[in-house]
């Protein structure tokens, strides 16, 4: 039901944009209008959410620590499952967003009988997760030749070892492949798994079949359906340049669908669970350095609490301590 | 126990979620899976709302009429002082790598206790209550209505969650299940919804100085039954201070050793190891509990109790502070103390008056663990051990959730364990260290009417001790907390009878030769040494 409801909601987004430049023509409002005002609302909601975020006070320095702290100086130190400064907080988090240290983790639990408890290797999510975003990552990169005069270098060796198979024609990129690949597995993973289904919102499925859409039209353009790349390269130079205009040569309604669908994306970034992107940079788990009891930290909005002091401690109890020969303060 | 189901039944678990969706699946309450609600005297001791006499299982929970306005305007409090709340709301894709990670899910098959789901439980309401598309949208965007069976929901599954942190060490964003039940218990006490084996405790400690309410009088006469076994055992007489001023040292430990077997096993090994050293040292009555029920309860009630351990430091004028076994008591410690109520500028950077060594790491907080202490003094020789008198122990080594992933003190209690024992094994390395597994009874859950959750929780941790016993012939789980001193042997004899429960320093006690001690026949608990078993029988 949260698939199909999430897949209808994604092809009835395509079927709007395909007919609405196929049928009536609404290139302005399809590669202009919804292109601009998308990325207004993914810059603007990106900036907000981090700044709720980024104002919201850490009030104690609580890691998870993952490996042996800082004690005696003949204890080796895990210092970057359990960092105790800033340079290996920095290493910890590089880990982290780079290549997923926490989900290679991962681990399978299964019971078996006996009844014995076994755990085994469980890589797949980490791979296909790695995968995914290291492509999608690639992908974006490449796709800035479109909005540049001349390619600069670097993106061109990016491309060249994209597609060094030397496959087809034109050249198959590997990154398409990958992804696709992966977010196919990442969906399949997503209903195949009783738990995962079980927990799986549309919020989950929808941005997978939206990303699955729009990678789905880029390689039916690229290597199937042929749009006008000339075109849409005077396109996107028009749009960054902010003189937007629609080149007289017609692009192709399939171009506009794989744009109408990643404004779709970007638009819905900010609002949803993708912001994890920014958020794992925050994450106070994993961006703080164990060093508690060598370095204070202040909580901003710490207050006094009513406490019960000693002196009314030994007010109960001042006969029964001194019966028990402990020292007392009055007497 | 008399209840409990055999282990064979208990570990025949149903991993098939059920049929309607989570949401449209109301919470059962089952016996053995819960504990008492709080008791009203409880909660007037320390001024909290609503107390009231209720059962957790009846329908009407005697709440106040603005109750869902109080939860949501907690949650709307929380958020704005939590970036660890406000984010772990926003940025959960439900990957499911948390999922059977939790000993609570691998141990009932219940959906909800799979971290990401309690979470969910929660954050539905978030989404529902305080983001744009869950307003509009509702149950498309994940979003659900508070309801009363909402908030039971919470409750039922919040007291299902030992706040272990297992599942973040898996999370690729670090979110934390133990905060998010942190901050939901805290709400659900806004109304007055703790369990009694929580407020009770912590209404004890607030007034008494410990867990127990062992009032002072009973805190040195229970001691002095301690010093008179070990005078039995080693002929030697212990004279511990209490209270003193102008000792250098102020030591607390969990009042749970003070109380009963084998907890009072380890704080005999302490007794002996500072008596020893000839330490200047002194137990407090008032400071008596190093462990911190409060915690469990809310931030506010952690730091009110809390307060006492350096508010008794300054009192007494002492330099620093050694902190005995325990799990959660260090994560307080480690994470929280010195934010609370410090700074504490009063005392000195910890230095063994023995060694020498100076506790850079704890310059700030001025604490530092027994562990940390007696590794150093094992590494400069300065202990006399015989480990053979361990030589009928075969031991394992428990990581208590708190100490490892809260803090990280792994290796200091195994150099400890491997000097005064000759037999160590550790379990499978997917269940020790980072991955520990919770004894199933943490976080204020050790209560004797929840046995069947707690069977059920402290499974995985039982099944790499049964590992470890069947090839192995482990006969002893080790570890360095005062709960699982508790908790664990009754655990022990559920799912692998034959293996008992000690405390880190009672192996060093009996490991330990004293100065002018008689020649040892018995270990603390009066058992044979190894090799003096026949003698005693011709004796």
């Amino acid at each position: 039901m949260r698939v199909l409801v999430s897949f209808i909601i994604v092809a009835v987004l395509a079927l709007i944009a395909y007919a609405g430049v196929q049928a009536a023509h609404m290139t302005t409002f399809f590669g202009i209008i919804v292109p601009y005002a998308a990325f207004l609302v993914f810059v603007a909601g990106v900036v907000l959410r981090l700044w709720q975020w980024g104002r919201s006070p850490v009030p104690f320095r609580i890691p998870t620590t993952c490996g042996q702290q800082k004690s005696l100086s003949w204890i080796k130190q895990s210092k970057l499952e359990n960092p105790s400064g800033t340079l290996g907080v920095i290493g910890r988090m590089a880990l982290e967003v780079l290549f997923f240290r926490s989900l290679f983790r991962n681990l399978k639990t299964q019971l078996k009988d006996g009844p014995h408890i076994a755990y085994g290797e469980a890589k797949w999510l980490w791979m296909a997760g790695l995968a995914f975003h290291w492509s999608f990552l690639i992908i974006l990169v490449r796709h800035l030749r479109f909005f540049m005069e001349k390619t600069p270098v670097p993106i061109q060796m990016i491309e060249g070892l994209d597609s060094f198979l030397q496959l087809g024609a034109p050249l198959l990129y590997m990154t398409d492949a990958v992804l696709l690949l992966a977010v196919t597995y990442l969906f399949l993973r997503r209903v195949g798994i009783p738990q995962v289904r079980y927990i799986s919102l549309v919020n989950d499925y929808f941005p997978l079949f939206l990303i699955l859409g729009i990678a789905v039209t880029g390689v039916l353009m690229r290597y199937f359906f042929k749009v006008d790349v000339v075109s849409v390269k005077i396109l996107a130079m028009s749009l960054i340049s902010l003189t937007p205009a629609i080149p007289e040569q017609e692009i192709g309604a399939l171009f506009y669908t794989h744009l109408f669908l990643l404004s779709v994306l970007f638009a819905y970034f900010p609002l949803s669970k993708l912001m994890h992107m920014g958020g794992v940079f925050l994450s106070p788990t994993r961006n703080m350095a164990s060093n508690n009891r060598a370095v204070r930290h202040v909580n901003p909005w710490d207050y006094p609490v009513h406490v019960h002091t000693y002196a009314e401690y030994e007010d109960d109890f001042r006969e029964k301590m001194k019966g028990a020969g402990l020292p007392v303060e009055k007497e | 126990m008399a209840n409990l189901p055999k282990p064979e039944e208990l570990s025949e678990i149903d991993f098939t979620p059920p049929k309607t969706g989570w949401m449209d699946t109301p919470v059962e309450f089952k016996p053995g899976m819960f504990c008492h609600g709080s008791k009203p005297k409880s909660l007037q001791t320390v001024e909290f709302p609503n107390p009231r006499d209720w059962k957790p299982a009846d329908a009407d929970w005697k709440l106040p009429e603005n109750w869902k306005e109080i939860i949501i305007e907690g949650i709307a409090d929380r958020l704005k002082k939590y970036r660890s709340f406000r984010l772990f709301m926003d940025i959960c894709v439900r990957c499911g790598a948390c999922a059977d990670k939790c000993h609570f899910f691998i141990g009932t098959g219940d959906p909800k206790n799979m971290p990401v789901l309690r979470a969910e439980l929660i954050r539905s309401v978030y989404r529902k209550e305080f983001t744009k598309a869950g307003k509009i949208l509702g149950k498309i965007a994940g979003g659900r209505e508070l309801t009363l069976d909402v908030l039971k929901e919470w409750w039922y599954y919040f007291y299902q969650c030992t706040e272990c942190r297992r599942c973040s060490v898996f999370c690729p964003y670090g979110i934390d299940q133990a905060e998010i039940t942190i901050i939901g218990r805290e709400l659900l006490n806004l109304l007055g919804l703790n369990i009694e084996w929580i407020a009770g405790p912590v209404a004890n400690c607030y007034m008494k100085g410990n867990h127990l309410g062992l009032e002072p009088h009973t805190i040195t006469s229970n001691l002095e039954y301690m010093l008179d076994d070990i005078e039995t055992v080693t002929g030697i007489k212990i004279n511990p201070s209490f209270n003193r001023k102008g000792a250098e040292i102020l030591f607390v430990t969990p009042s749970g050793d003070l109380f009963a077997d084998p907890g009072t096993y380890t704080a005999m090994g302490y007794l002996m190891l500072f008596h020893e050293l000839g330490l200047d040292y002194t137990w407090s009555t008032y400071a008596s509990e190093g462990g911190n029920f409060g915690f469990f309860t809310s931030n506010d009630m952690g730091k009110r109790l809390n307060s006492k351990i350096y508010a008794e430091a300054k009192r007494l004028g002492v330099k620093y502070i050694i902190g005995g076994e325990c799990g959660h008591m260090w994560r307080v410690i480690h994470q929280y103390m010195d934010t609370w109520n410090g700074p504490a500028d009063f005392l000195e950077t910890p230095v063994s008056p023995i060694t020498g060594t100076k506790f850079s790491n704890a310059k700030a907080s001025k604490m530092i663990h027994i562990a940390e202490f007696t590794a150093d003094l094992i590494k400069h020789g300065k202990l006399k051990l015989d480990p053979s008198r361990n030589n009928h122990l075969k031991v394992t080594f428990h990581d208590s959730c708190n100490t490892s992933r809260g803090m990280g003190i792994l290796e200091e209690p195994r150099y400890i364990i491997n000097s005064v024992c000759n037999n160590f094994q550790e379990m499978p390395e997917d269940t020790i260290r980072e991955k520990t597994f919770c004894c199933g009874s943490g976080s204020g859950l050790n209560a004797s009417e929840d046995m069947d959750l707690r069977m059920k929780g402290g499974f995985p941790r039982a099944n790499a001790v049964k590992f470890v016993h069947d090839h192995h012939g482990v006969n002893m789980l080790a570890n360095i907390c005062a709960i699982d001193r508790a908790v664990l042997p009754p655990l022990m004899d559920y799912w692998v009878p034959g293996v008992g429960v000690t405390g880190v320093h009672e192996l060093v006690a009996n490991a330990m030769i004293m100065k002018g001690e008689k020649e040892r026949t018995t270990d603390l608990r009066g058992e044979p040494l190894p090799g003096k078993e026949k003698k005693e029988e011709s004796e």
